[in-house]
């Protein structure tokens, strides 16, 4: 019911080789520049994080299987930039028009960059919706695990804990919805807590049954027990 | 907005990675929408002022400092704030502590969240299909992978990164450690073991 990106339990990737923790940030030149144009033309302001995490998740099965890490963070960035209006496809073909941009104001300027970063962009936001749960209540996730808004839409409840029990560990306040604000609905927020569910909740064969996974969750992913 | 397009401009790009980032950057600087200025200071940000030395700095004091590490665990953002430790996907920390009888591990099943300003950029292997996959399933092999073994009677918690909360792992202080100073404790502090996938160092 979710997109490639929602890999969590799933079996087939093998081992991996961890590298040295004195390796380089960037093991490529080219990577270090996907990600500062990526956070610079954030900072124009077209879209929030839900969008850009869902563009990335709109690769097709294909792309996001064969493009390496940064591959999918420019890709999906030139998606963005299409989608929300700032380049035309002719601009990516190279053919589009000259001249300054209407959006040039709102570079980000080297002086403003360690103020710009240093400032974040917090989540946590007021809201009316009363608090439903308390802590060590007893809860089960929502399933199917799915946009309830938009079909195909964005969501953060993974596939592998849908329909799971688990119980209620913390509140962590009241915090922009992605489900609605990846999908310039509003940033509807809400309740946000930490549920703890056992292995055995989750895998059909748990290396350890006192072992646990904890997912942050917002409150309409919840039922009552 | 239209979710799924099977006509994604990006393929209008090279098709090359480090082309494609090139052509991207080439066509928004004539626009005037970035200054590759920005572009060298954001890199120098992540490549030389913000790394794991920061978490480890946070750690060491935890370690040196029982106030401070209840304070850390009750509530870390204005904690660690207050060590200038605040910005871009750590806005909103939660610290959870490493004891006998529990290890926890992060992970981002989804994507790849991750505490920028007290560990830096993600290392490729936290961003790689096979940590993302099998951490929640197989915490206990992927450390082992790792190096790392738990007492069978130690349980693993496991914190999948799915909201904008970001989380950062205690360690528990190497024996042998007493009358260190918060610098040389901040030297045993490894980046793995702020994720969980990792233990500190033992003074030698």
């Amino acid at each position: 019911m979710t997109r490639v990106h929602d890999m969590g339990g799933r079996f087939g990737d093998g081992a991996f080789h961890p590298e040295s923790e004195d390796d380089p940030v960037f093991a490529e030149d080219w990577h270090a520049r996907a990600l500062a144009v990526t956070l610079a033309s954030g900072f124009l302001g077209q879209w929030n994080i839900d969008v850009s995490r869902h563009t990335r998740e709109r690769l097709s099965p294909k792309d996001y299987t064969r493009f390496s890490y940064y591959e999918k963070w420019i890709s999906g960035l030139a998606d963005l930039l299409v989608e929300n209006g700032v380049l035309t496809r002719d601009d990516l073909r190279g053919t589009g028009e000259e001249g300054r941009h209407p959006l040039a104001d709102r570079m980000l300027k080297a002086e403003s960059v360690a103020a710009a970063l240093a400032k974040g962009g917090p989540a946590e936001r007021p809201s009316n919706v009363p608090v439903n749960f308390e802590i060590g209540q007893e809860v089960c996730t929502a399933r199917p695990a799915a946009n309830r808004l938009v079909d195909g839409g964005h969501t953060r409840l993974p596939i592998y804990a849908t329909g799971a029990k688990g119980r209620i560990l913390k509140l962590h306040g009241t915090h922009v919805l992605p489900d609605s604000n990846a999908h310039g609905l509003g940033e509807a927020p809400e309740p946000l807590y930490a549920v703890a569910f056992p292995a055995s909740e989750l895998w059909a064969a748990p290396e350890n049954p006192k072992d646990e996974v904890v997912l942050d969750l917002w409150q309409s992913y919840l039922e009552p027990l | 907005m239209p979710h799924d397009n099977h006509d994604h401009p990006h393929a209008l790009l090279p098709p090359e990675p480090a082309l494609r980032v090139k052509a991207l950057e080439t066509i928004l600087t004539r626009k005037g929408l970035i200054d590759p200025a920005a572009l060298d200071e954001i890199i120098d940000t992540y490549q030389n002022k913000i790394g794991p030395q920061n978490g480890a700095r946070v750690v060491a004091k935890a370690w040196a400092d029982p106030e401070f590490r209840q304070a850390l665990l009750e509530d870390a953002t204005p904690v660690v704030a207050d060590l200038g430790y605040y910005g871009r996907q750590g806005e909103h920390m939660v610290v959870v502590e490493n004891t006998p009888e529990q290890h926890n591990m992060v992970v981002c099943t989804l994507c790849s969240c991750y505490p920028w300003p007290l560990l830096g950029i993600p290392p490729g292997w936290y961003k790689s299909d096979s940590y993302r996959a099998r951490a929640v399933r197989e915490p206990r092999k992927v450390l082992a992978e790792f190096g790392v073994t738990l007492p069978k009677d130690t349980s693993v918690r496991v914190w999948d990164s799915t909201a904008e909360i970001r989380y950062l792992v205690l360690p528990m202080r190497p024996d042998g450690t007493d009358g260190l100073s918060e610098d040389e404790l901040a030297a045993l502090v490894s980046r793995d073991s702020m994720i969980g996938t990792g233990l500190p160092k033992v003074p030698s």
